[in-house]
Protein backbone atom coordinates (compact mmCIF):
# COMPACT_ATOMS: atom_id res chain seq x y z
CA UNK A 1 0.00 0.00 0.00
CA UNK A 2 1.53 3.39 -0.69
CA UNK A 3 1.24 5.47 2.25
CA UNK A 4 3.77 7.89 1.50
CA UNK A 5 2.78 11.65 1.79
CA UNK A 6 -0.08 10.31 2.99
CA UNK A 7 -1.03 12.80 5.68
CA UNK A 8 -3.17 12.07 9.33
CA UNK A 9 -4.73 15.02 10.57
CA UNK A 10 -6.73 14.67 13.59
CA UNK A 11 -9.71 17.78 13.95
CA UNK A 12 -12.47 18.29 16.40
CA UNK A 13 -12.64 15.45 18.88
CA UNK A 14 -15.90 14.42 18.30
CA UNK A 15 -16.18 15.31 14.91
CA UNK A 16 -18.20 13.02 12.00
CA UNK A 17 -16.16 10.14 11.24
CA UNK A 18 -13.50 9.99 8.46
CA UNK A 19 -12.80 12.17 5.61
CA UNK A 20 -10.86 10.88 2.44
CA UNK A 21 -8.92 13.64 0.34
CA UNK A 22 -8.10 12.06 -3.07
CA UNK A 23 -5.78 14.76 -5.15
CA UNK A 24 -4.38 12.21 -7.57
CA UNK A 25 -5.12 11.21 -11.17
CA UNK A 26 -7.08 8.06 -11.23
CA UNK A 27 -4.53 5.59 -12.77
CA UNK A 28 -1.29 6.90 -13.06
CA UNK A 29 -0.38 5.32 -9.56
CA UNK A 30 -1.92 3.39 -6.65
CA UNK A 31 -3.07 6.05 -4.83
CA UNK A 32 -7.02 6.61 -5.51
CA UNK A 33 -6.67 2.48 -5.69
CA UNK A 34 -5.65 2.69 -2.17
CA UNK A 35 -8.12 5.21 -1.28
CA UNK A 36 -10.79 3.28 -2.21
CA UNK A 37 -10.01 0.55 -0.45
CA UNK A 38 -10.13 2.30 2.88
CA UNK A 39 -13.16 3.61 2.04
CA UNK A 40 -15.17 0.24 1.34
CA UNK A 41 -13.73 -1.06 4.84
CA UNK A 42 -14.53 1.59 6.64
CA UNK A 43 -18.61 0.83 4.88
CA UNK A 44 -18.30 -2.30 5.39
CA UNK A 45 -18.12 -2.11 9.50
CA UNK A 46 -20.25 0.63 9.06
CA UNK A 47 -18.31 3.18 9.60
CA UNK A 48 -19.25 7.26 8.51
CA UNK A 49 -16.39 8.22 5.54
CA UNK A 50 -17.01 10.80 3.65
CA UNK A 51 -14.89 11.52 0.04
CA UNK A 52 -13.36 14.45 -1.04
CA UNK A 53 -11.92 15.46 -4.72
CA UNK A 54 -9.35 18.12 -5.33
CA UNK A 55 -7.13 18.88 -7.67
CA UNK A 56 -6.54 15.95 -10.02
CA UNK A 57 -8.34 14.11 -7.69
CA UNK A 58 -11.32 15.07 -9.68
CA UNK A 59 -10.18 12.75 -12.35
CA UNK A 60 -11.23 10.12 -10.77
CA UNK A 61 -15.15 11.62 -11.22
CA UNK A 62 -15.27 12.24 -14.95
CA UNK A 63 -17.16 10.19 -17.29
CA UNK A 64 -15.96 7.74 -20.02
CA UNK A 65 -13.09 6.04 -18.72
CA UNK A 66 -11.47 2.80 -18.68
CA UNK A 67 -8.49 1.80 -17.41
CA UNK A 68 -8.47 -1.76 -18.75
CA UNK A 69 -7.46 -0.26 -21.44
CA UNK A 70 -3.78 0.63 -19.66
CA UNK A 71 -3.85 -3.30 -18.64
CA UNK A 72 -5.18 -1.90 -14.97
CA UNK A 73 -7.85 -2.97 -13.06
CA UNK A 74 -10.73 -0.52 -13.25
CA UNK A 75 -11.26 0.38 -9.89
CA UNK A 76 -13.48 3.37 -10.94
CA UNK A 77 -16.12 0.88 -11.95
CA UNK A 78 -16.01 0.33 -7.67
CA UNK A 79 -17.73 4.03 -7.33
CA UNK A 80 -21.11 2.82 -8.83
CA UNK A 81 -21.33 0.39 -5.79
CA UNK A 82 -20.55 2.71 -2.88
CA UNK A 83 -24.69 2.86 -1.95
CA UNK A 84 -23.68 -0.73 -0.82
CA UNK A 85 -21.15 0.39 1.80
CA UNK A 86 -23.27 3.23 2.90
CA UNK A 87 -20.96 6.17 1.31
CA UNK A 88 -23.43 8.52 0.69
CA UNK A 89 -21.43 11.89 1.58
CA UNK A 90 -18.79 12.63 -1.63
CA UNK A 91 -17.37 16.48 -2.46
CA UNK A 92 -15.57 17.70 -5.14
CA UNK A 93 -13.80 20.93 -5.41
CA UNK A 94 -15.54 23.47 -8.15
CA UNK A 95 -12.20 25.55 -8.23
CA UNK A 96 -10.07 22.48 -9.41
CA UNK A 97 -12.69 21.38 -12.17
CA UNK A 98 -12.96 24.83 -13.30
CA UNK A 99 -8.72 24.93 -13.37
CA UNK A 100 -9.00 22.11 -15.55
CA UNK A 101 -11.88 22.86 -18.05
CA UNK A 102 -14.08 20.15 -16.76
CA UNK A 103 -17.80 20.06 -17.12
CA UNK A 104 -20.12 18.53 -13.80
CA UNK A 105 -21.15 15.01 -15.84
CA UNK A 106 -19.65 12.54 -13.63
CA UNK A 107 -19.79 8.85 -13.95
CA UNK A 108 -21.95 8.31 -10.55
CA UNK A 109 -24.95 9.81 -8.94
CA UNK A 110 -25.14 11.90 -5.97
CA UNK A 111 -21.84 14.32 -6.03
CA UNK A 112 -21.42 17.54 -4.40
CA UNK A 113 -20.01 20.31 -6.18
CA UNK A 114 -18.64 22.76 -3.61
CA UNK A 115 -17.11 26.31 -3.82
CA UNK A 116 -13.76 26.23 -1.77
CA UNK A 117 -14.96 27.87 0.90
CA UNK A 118 -17.65 25.24 1.77
CA UNK A 119 -15.51 22.30 0.68
CA UNK A 120 -13.00 23.33 3.42
CA UNK A 121 -16.25 23.61 5.33
CA UNK A 122 -17.54 20.21 5.08
CA UNK A 123 -13.49 19.03 5.51
CA UNK A 124 -13.87 20.24 8.92
CA UNK A 125 -16.79 18.36 10.07
CA UNK A 126 -14.92 15.49 9.92
CA UNK A 127 -12.30 14.35 12.95
CA UNK A 128 -10.42 12.83 11.04
CA UNK A 129 -9.21 13.19 6.94
CA UNK A 130 -6.74 10.94 5.10
CA UNK A 131 -4.80 12.57 1.91
CA UNK A 132 -4.21 10.65 -0.70
CA UNK B 1 -6.16 -27.53 0.13
CA UNK B 2 -4.84 -26.85 -3.12
CA UNK B 3 -6.46 -28.88 -5.82
CA UNK B 4 -5.42 -29.07 -9.27
CA UNK B 5 -8.23 -28.06 -11.09
CA UNK B 6 -8.64 -29.88 -14.23
CA UNK B 7 -11.48 -29.26 -16.45
CA UNK B 8 -12.39 -30.78 -20.28
CA UNK B 9 -8.46 -31.90 -20.25
CA UNK B 10 -7.39 -28.52 -19.05
CA UNK B 11 -5.57 -27.04 -16.17
CA UNK B 12 -6.97 -24.14 -14.62
CA UNK B 13 -4.96 -22.03 -12.28
CA UNK B 14 -5.93 -21.47 -8.98
CA UNK B 15 -4.64 -20.10 -6.00
CA UNK B 16 -3.76 -22.32 -3.30
CA UNK B 17 -7.44 -21.45 -1.40
CA UNK B 18 -8.78 -22.99 -4.72
CA UNK B 19 -9.71 -19.15 -6.13
CA UNK B 20 -9.40 -18.96 -10.17
CA UNK B 21 -6.59 -16.77 -10.96
CA UNK B 22 -8.42 -15.98 -14.28
CA UNK B 23 -12.22 -15.42 -13.85
CA UNK B 24 -12.75 -15.17 -17.74
CA UNK B 25 -12.36 -18.96 -17.92
CA UNK B 26 -15.02 -19.36 -14.96
CA UNK B 27 -17.78 -21.71 -16.23
CA UNK B 28 -21.24 -23.26 -14.39
CA UNK B 29 -19.68 -26.62 -14.89
CA UNK B 30 -16.47 -25.60 -13.48
CA UNK B 31 -18.25 -23.91 -10.06
CA UNK B 32 -20.13 -27.76 -10.14
CA UNK B 33 -16.48 -29.39 -10.03
CA UNK B 34 -15.46 -27.10 -7.36
CA UNK B 35 -17.94 -27.27 -5.47
CA UNK B 36 -17.64 -31.51 -5.92
CA UNK B 37 -14.15 -30.84 -4.98
CA UNK B 38 -14.81 -29.23 -1.70
CA UNK B 39 -17.10 -32.11 -1.15
CA UNK B 40 -19.88 -29.13 -1.35
CA UNK B 41 -23.24 -29.28 -2.41
CA UNK B 42 -24.87 -26.43 -4.63
CA UNK B 43 -29.19 -25.71 -4.73
CA UNK B 44 -30.64 -23.33 -6.30
CA UNK B 45 -30.76 -21.13 -3.99
CA UNK B 46 -26.56 -21.50 -3.98
CA UNK B 47 -26.97 -20.60 -7.73
CA UNK B 48 -28.99 -17.67 -7.03
CA UNK B 49 -26.17 -16.16 -4.96
CA UNK B 50 -23.47 -17.41 -7.13
CA UNK B 51 -24.87 -15.76 -10.34
CA UNK B 52 -25.62 -12.39 -7.96
CA UNK B 53 -22.02 -12.34 -6.62
CA UNK B 54 -20.71 -13.01 -9.82
CA UNK B 55 -22.80 -10.23 -11.70
CA UNK B 56 -22.05 -8.04 -8.84
CA UNK B 57 -18.11 -8.38 -10.18
CA UNK B 58 -18.90 -7.99 -13.24
CA UNK B 59 -20.86 -4.55 -12.92
CA UNK B 60 -18.75 -3.23 -10.18
CA UNK B 61 -15.14 -4.76 -10.42
CA UNK B 62 -14.67 -6.21 -6.73
CA UNK B 63 -16.08 -9.33 -5.20
CA UNK B 64 -18.53 -7.91 -2.14
CA UNK B 65 -17.82 -8.50 1.24
CA UNK B 66 -21.00 -9.58 3.17
CA UNK B 67 -22.16 -6.21 4.20
CA UNK B 68 -22.40 -5.11 0.44
CA UNK B 69 -23.61 -8.26 -0.30
CA UNK B 70 -26.48 -8.12 1.92
CA UNK B 71 -27.26 -4.77 1.15
CA UNK B 72 -27.28 -5.23 -2.44
CA UNK B 73 -29.18 -8.50 -2.61
CA UNK B 74 -31.88 -6.83 -0.58
CA UNK B 75 -32.55 -4.24 -3.67
CA UNK B 76 -32.59 -7.49 -5.86
CA UNK B 77 -34.65 -10.48 -3.85
CA UNK B 78 -36.21 -8.88 -0.94
CA UNK B 79 -35.27 -8.69 2.59
CA UNK B 80 -35.75 -12.35 3.69
CA UNK B 81 -32.64 -13.69 1.14
CA UNK B 82 -30.57 -10.33 2.30
CA UNK B 83 -30.29 -11.50 5.88
CA UNK B 84 -26.05 -12.60 6.64
CA UNK B 85 -28.03 -15.50 8.83
CA UNK B 86 -29.99 -16.44 5.24
CA UNK B 87 -26.64 -16.47 3.70
CA UNK B 88 -24.61 -17.96 6.44
CA UNK B 89 -27.16 -21.23 6.64
CA UNK B 90 -26.32 -21.61 2.94
CA UNK B 91 -22.47 -20.76 2.75
CA UNK B 92 -21.17 -21.71 6.47
CA UNK B 93 -17.77 -20.81 6.20
CA UNK B 94 -18.65 -17.56 5.16
CA UNK B 95 -21.30 -16.44 2.09
CA UNK B 96 -18.46 -13.80 0.55
CA UNK B 97 -15.40 -16.16 0.93
CA UNK B 98 -17.77 -19.34 -0.64
CA UNK B 99 -19.87 -17.86 -2.86
CA UNK B 100 -17.03 -15.80 -4.69
CA UNK B 101 -15.10 -18.74 -4.91
CA UNK B 102 -17.44 -21.00 -7.05
CA UNK B 103 -18.64 -17.92 -9.27
CA UNK B 104 -14.90 -18.14 -10.30
CA UNK B 105 -13.94 -14.17 -8.67
CA UNK B 106 -10.89 -13.55 -6.30
CA UNK B 107 -11.19 -13.91 -2.75
CA UNK B 108 -12.80 -10.46 -1.24
CA UNK B 109 -9.64 -8.53 0.30
CA UNK B 110 -12.16 -7.25 2.91
CA UNK B 111 -13.14 -10.50 4.49
CA UNK B 112 -16.22 -11.09 6.24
Amino acid sequence: MTMIDTQVCSNVEDGNGLAIINSKAPFSSAYGKDALDIALIFGSFEQKVSLFFQGDGVYQLIDNQDGSLLSIKDYLKTFAAFEFYDIEDIYVCHQSLANRELDESFHIEGVNVLQSIEFSEALNQHAHILRF
Amino acid sequence: MAVALIFEQQTIPTDKQGYLLDHLLWHEDLAKLMAENDEFELTDAHWEVINFVRSFYLKYNTSPAIRALTKAMKAEFGAEKASSRYLYKLFPEGPAKQATKYAGLPKPARCI
